[in-house]
């Protein structure tokens, strides 16, 4: 049984459809990575997910008593409102010291980075204590939306290869959205490829099977424009069966 | 010592500080300082409704808080802004109220201290409904504390974590109506909020964690309460007035003295 299915989700917002007959399942210990354009809804599935979307249609089935470790877009903290990062990680249950520094120690930061304010860390800093708390809840299933976002490269890089040491620690479910298309190729087990719909999914090789995505490799940093521009440009038809093994079409 | 007038409206003074300080930090970090307005303004328009159904004060501005905030999110989720909705509400509120205090002219009302508030006219049974509801409001604030501070800070991450946003933010009206409601006699409709906002205000610069800046902002409170009213003992003024002054004087003063720091 799945960790959490999405079977034929629908969600509009303001009366604009967002998501349209979306399936989606994640198992305990792979690692799944949504792709698509903005505006194709990657952040409207994970709300809807994590319930805070009610679907028009469709349902959203979850292993009962699912501890979901979420790890937002971006998070804004007030600038009124004090918050030291040993507080925060103990948002909203408590945790001892001794699971906090190791769940520090597992992104990678110093016990001391505890008592500095969150509006104080750095890009990378604030983004690993937000992983580090999303690990702290001990979750069946880690979400991470765009959760790299403002990050360099090898921090990108580093900060993927510890949520592939999680996933291996703690037997988690992963879910993410990500623009790292690179990425995406080396630590996903699936991917969907998303755009209001799933126009595209399967494993990793697969789609690097797409001659879009060979189009992809060598191009460097304009690879992402590759793919974004094979999701924008083909025409969709709503009632097309999806082959199960997963395929650009 | 509780026949003492002066000494019932310190211990008034005190219990209104004690829950507005907390309550207020999380008006500050939540940005609803005119959401605290229009639920003050609007308690007015409760007042006058108590008189001309003759239904206790307490009760009456309790529900018309509540409907205010009802009536608020039901017409911000169909797109008014919620800017806009307050303003109408705690201006529409003051005028409804008025007119209708000055259409029951048969009962004599001292508009004055419905404004300003009577705090030296506070009874026995108004310090009671006072400190009931203040430790009401504490109680409501330390049971929730972990979901609306989750909640507050956003709403996806208390979503995962298991928490409704929405039940929160339900739990800070009903302490906001609370709070209104038992400060009405202390500072009066126009300057409730200052009680709320001006202590958080006063200590966030030198709070380091949440639950500090919530402690430090009961004990700014409580202390304007006191130095207030002393104050307007001596100058023969308007406790309401003069202890909100002394608020606005001590966030001066910190505010210097956090710039000075830095």
């Amino acid at each position: 049984m799945p960790l959490i299915e999405a079977k034929d989700l629908s969600v509009s917002r303001g009366g604009r459809p967002v998501l349209r007959h979306v399936d989606l399942a994640v198992e305990r210990g792979e690692i799944v990575t949504i792709v698509g354009p903005n505006g194709s809804g990657k952040s409207t599935l994970l709300q809807a997910l994590i319930g805070a979307l009610k679907p028009d249609e469709g349902r959203v089935t979850r292993v009962p008593g699912l501890r979901i470790g979420y790890v937002p877009q971006s998070l804004h903290i007030d600038a009124t409102m004090p918050m030291p990062v040993g507080r925060f990680l103990r948002l909203p249950h408590a945790h001892d010291a001794l699971s906090r520094t190791r769940a520090m120690s597992t992104v990678g930061l110093e016990p001391d980075v505890e008592a500095q304010q969150m509006t104080a860390l750095s890009g990378g800093q604030f983004q690993r204590v937000l992983l580090a708390r999303a690990i702290l809840m001990e979750p069946d299933l880690l979400v991470l939306d765009e959760a790299t976002r403002g990050l360099d490269q090898p921090g990108t890089a580093a900060f993927y290869k510890i949520v592939e040491e999680v996933r291996q620690a703690l037997d988690c479910g992963v879910l993410m959205v990500s623009h790292d298309l690179h990425v995406v190729m080396s630590a996903s087990d699936r991917v969907i490829c998303l755009n209001g719909h799933v126009c595209c999914h399967g494993t990793p090789e697969t789609v690097a099977s797409a001659p879009e995505y060979r189009a992809l490799f060598g191009f460097g940093t304009q690879g992402t424009l590759a793919l974004y521009r094979h999701a924008h440009d083909h025409v969709h038809d709503d009632d097309h069966s999806h082959d199960p093994r997963g395929g650009c079409e | 010592m509780l026949d003492d007038f002066l000494v019932r409206g310190v211990l008034a003074g005190l219990g209104v500080a004690l829950a507005a300080g907390p309550l207020g930090c999380f008006i500050v970090w939540r940005r609803m300082a005119y959401f605290g307005d229009a639920t003050s303004h609007a308690a007015l328009l409760g007042v006058a409704l108590a008189l001309a159904l003759s239904v206790p004060v307490f009760a009456s501005v309790l529900a018309v808080a509540l409907l205010l905030a009802v009536a608020v999110s039901q017409l911000a989720a169909r797109g008014f802004p919620v800017d806009t909705l307050l303003g109408v509400f705690a201006h529409g509120g003051l005028a409804i109220g008025l007119v209708v205090v000055a259409l029951m002219g048969g009962v004599r009302v001292d508009l004055m201290a419905i404004l300003l508030g009577d705090i030296l006219a506070v009874t026995r049974s108004d310090l009671a409904v006072i400190w009931g509801g203040a430790v009401l409001v504490i109680a409501l604030l330390a049971w929730r504390w972990s979901g609306l501070l989750t909640a507050t800070l956003n709403a996806d991450l208390a979503q995962a974590s298991g928490i409704d946003p929405r039940r929160e933010q339900l739990i800070l009206t009903l302490a906001l109506a609370l709070v209104v409601a038992v400060a009405l006699k202390v500072v009066g409709a126009l300057l409730i909020s200052a009680m709320l906002i001006v202590p958080a205000a006063t200590v966030r610069p030198f709070a380091t964690s949440p639950e500090w800046m919530a402690v430090l902002a009961a004990l700014a409170g409580m202390a304007s309460a006191l130095a207030g009213l002393a104050l307007s003992y001596q100058l023969d003024a308007p406790a309401g007035p003069t202890i909100v002054a002394v608020a606005t004087g001590a966030f001066a003063v910190a505010a210097a003295a956090a710039s000075r720091r830095d």
